[in-house]
């Protein structure tokens, strides 16, 4: 449901790409991982990311990640043209390895959290964030 | 209820596992031709807790027609199951009669007729009498109500929710949770939230620049009843500003927040709570999935989706339970806790049929007394029409028919789209439509009526977006309502299919052609979500289209053609 005419074509651009998107730009996340990683094995589990279901605003969405024991973590929007969002590192001393920021996100896509730990190995998490222009609500 | 084989059978499988099941009989009722309020209310009082739930009232403080819709459609895991049942499939679940009370309560069938047989439904001061009869066997009954509240009105707009509040408040509710609330602007929420007598709760009501919870709302509140420590979490609608227009509350942000909700049960589980009820505006399908993913939680009590469903719905040891919309039904669960937990739940969905049910003497006059200053103004009447009125259904309601065709008309377009809420009363062939009719279909703070030219393929695009919010298979990322309605144009929908390839054979109704996806079409609609939408507010232009017309009489709708359901 949109409506004024310039608000209208805005969204019409956006909406056309974010169809396109999610396609093309999983290989270059894929590759960003597989710098991160060395292309060692990604374990599912171990780590926390949190994000909305539905964005509210899809110019700034909040995500947050954590992993015990982390030494970095690599943010990845997968969907975006630029997939790469942040590289957080903890040192020995950090308090607790965890991390929020807020990410633009061009459409629908996959956020991919994946983290090197300490003994080496990694680990990874993703969710579903769905853009939407919205609209009807019961 | 339901006949008197089923009440026994559902009866032993209930206390199989919780005791007694709550069902009154109006199989037999019906059969009787004979209905009382006695016989309503009947219900042998059960443990030591009692909620009374209302929800989704949307501002009608009168009694109402109701039709139930005849299209619900579920996708995924959800697919075949209440509430998306409808007709003679939800009347052989609950072993309901056709024709019964029950019948006219629940279903869509011989909607006319029953309901010219039955008469209307709901009324707050009907409400009020129910509440007053369950407080009179349980003096310290807990009444949550779910929101969608303050919104749906003439009179609730002119006044920006105060009826509501004023008339709410003299049923003495414990608790509130929210959502077409907020769309009275922030400012209005919280003047109206802080005058409030109760507590208004949402675990996931947040202040949107911090992330943090809002100050204003609380989490959980918790009652002492009958000896057990009770913790009501609320759960406000979680996507208000993507549904509705953000920039009328930006201060505040909301969502599932799924791991704040189990944090919350965590921490009233931890502080003693014996029972743990969740006041919730999520929807049914969303809170099935949270019941399940989310331990601890003993009642749901669910709003948002307008289903009225005669049973709990059991899911892990979480009961959700769902009670339909408009003042047309109220809950009343009694709980049976003991030794730190729930032993026994038993369960009524009371229809409030308006003839049967007397009016409480003391509401009725304070709803007459908010109504005063507007009544001229609400009896005025626009038309009259042969055709019923009703909202209901995923894709199409014969009010939005009517208001699609005053946008086609009045706004000079070639197509029009209505938006897919479920509120909004029906007309029955051979009323009147007065003013008031027409602002309980339309009434809203955003309800200016656009005329924009869109291209082909961005129409598609907001078919498929909004078919997406409808069909997604996990329900987390459902938003609740129904299809955007469209007139001047068919289409083709696979639910089955995922967001982008739903969408098919769009038809240009006026001349049959296929839509263009780089052609220009002139579309008229309102409940814009953008700020600054220009146009007539929907209310006047739905009046001159139904002032030209003097009678409404409105051809089936068929141009919308469903598949994989």
């Amino acid at each position: 449901m949109e409506f004024s005419r310039r608000d209208t074509l805005a969204l019409g651009v956006g909406a056309v790409a974010l169809t396109i998107l999610p396609f093309q730009a999983s290989a270059a996340a894929d590759d960003l991982i597989a710098a991160f990683t060395g292309g060692a094995d990604v374990a599912e589990g171990g780590v926390t990311l949190t994000a909305p279901e539905i964005a509210e605003n899809g110019n700034t969405v909040p995500v947050s990640v954590s992993a015990e024991g982390a030494e970095a973590i690599l943010l990845l929007a997968s969907g975006n043209p630029t997939p790469d969002v942040a590289t957080f590192k903890f040192g020995e001393l950090a308090g607790s390895q965890s991390a929020s920021t807020r990410i633009r996100l061009a459409g629908t896509q996959d956020v991919v959290a994946v983290a090197k730990m300490a003994d080496g190995s990694f680990a990874r998490a993703s969710a579903t964030v769905k853009v939407t222009i919205g609209g009807c609500g019961g | 209820m339901i006949s008197r084989r089923d009440f026994l059978q559902v009866s032993m499988a209930a206390s199989a596992l919780y005791g007694a099941s709550g069902f009154g009989n109006w199989g037999r009722l019906a059969a009787q031709q004979a209905l009382t309020q006695d016989q309503l209310l009947e219900f042998e009082t059960f443990g030591n807790v009692s909620l009374i739930h209302v929800t989704d009232i949307h501002a009608q403080m009168k009694p109402i027609y109701f039709r139930e819709p005849e299209v619900n459609i579920g996708v995924g895991g959800n697919k075949g199951f209440v509430p998306h049942i409808t007709g003679a499939d939800f009347r052989k679940a609950y072993g309901i009669a056709d024709g019964s009370p029950s019948a006219y309560a629940l279903t869509y069938n011989d909607f006319t007729a029953l309901a010219q047989e039955y008469g209307r439904v709901g009324g707050l001061d009907r409400v009020a009498t129910v509440v007053n009869a369950i407080r009179a066997d349980r003096p310290d009954a807990l009444l949550l109500d779910g929101g969608d509240t303050w919104h749906g009105s003439y009179t609730c707009y002119h006044t920006e929710g105060q009826d509501m509040v004023n008339v709410m408040n003299a049923l003495k509710p414990d608790a509130m949770t929210f959502h077409w609330e907020f769309t009275l602007g922030s400012e209005r929420v919280n003047e109206l939230v802080q005058s409030l007598p109760f507590t208004s709760l949402g675990q996931n009501i947040f202040d949107a620049e911090w992330d943090e919870p809002a100050e204003l709302f609380k989490p959980y509140k918790f009652f002492e009843r009958g000896g057990v420590k009770v913790a009501v979490i609320g759960q406000a609608f979680p996507y208000m500003p993507i549904a509705n227009p953000g920039w009328m509350f930006p201060e505040y942000s909301f969502g599932i927040r799924e791991d704040n909700m189990a944090a919350m049960v965590q921490e009233v589980r931890g502080m003693g709570a014996e029972l743990v009820v969740v006041l919730s505006h999520n929807g049914f399908d969303v809170d099935k999935k949270m019941a399940g993913n989310v331990e601890g939680i003993d009642v749901i009590l669910s709003g948002h989706t307008h289903d009225a469903l005669p049973e709990p719905v059991l899911v892990g040891k979480t009961h959700v339970i769902a009670s339909g919309s408009n003042g047309k039904f109220v809950s009343r669960i009694d709980l049976d806790v003991r030794d730190g937990e729930l032993k026994g739940l038993k369960h009524k969905l009371i229809p409030i049929f308006s003839d049967v049910i007397a009016p409480d003497m003391e509401v009725a006059k304070l709803i007459d007394a908010q109504r005063a200053p507007y009544e001229d103004k609400l009896k005025e009447v626009i038309g009259t029409t042969d055709s019923l009125l009703y909202r209901r259904g995923n894709f199409n309601g014969s009010w939005d028919d009517l208001i699609c065709n005053a946008l086609i008309s009045e706004r000079e377009a070639d197509i029009a789209m209505s938006p897919g809420v479920r509120w909004g009363p029906s007309i029955l062939p051979g009323q009147d439509i007065t003013r008031e009719d027409i602002w309980n279909a339309t009434s809203m703070t955003y309800g200016e009526a656009y005329r924009s030219e869109m291209t082909g393929e961005f129409i598609k695009v907001i078919l498929e977006d909004v078919g997406d919010n409808l069909f997604n298979p996990d329900p987390y990322y459902q938003q609740g309502g129904d299809m955007v309605r469209i007139g001047g144009m068919g289409y083709k929908i696979d639910v089955t299919k995922p967001q982008g390839e739903r969408i098919s054979d769009m038809t240009l109704l006026k001349t049959g052609e296929a839509i263009d996806p780089s052609k220009n079409y002139v579309v008229a609609g309102w409940a814009s979500v953008n700020e600054g939408t220009e146009g007539p507010q929907i209310w006047d232009v739905v009046e001159d289209h139904i002032r030209k017309q003097g009678t409404i009489k409105l051809e089936e709708n068929n141009s919308v053609q469903v598949t994989g359901a």
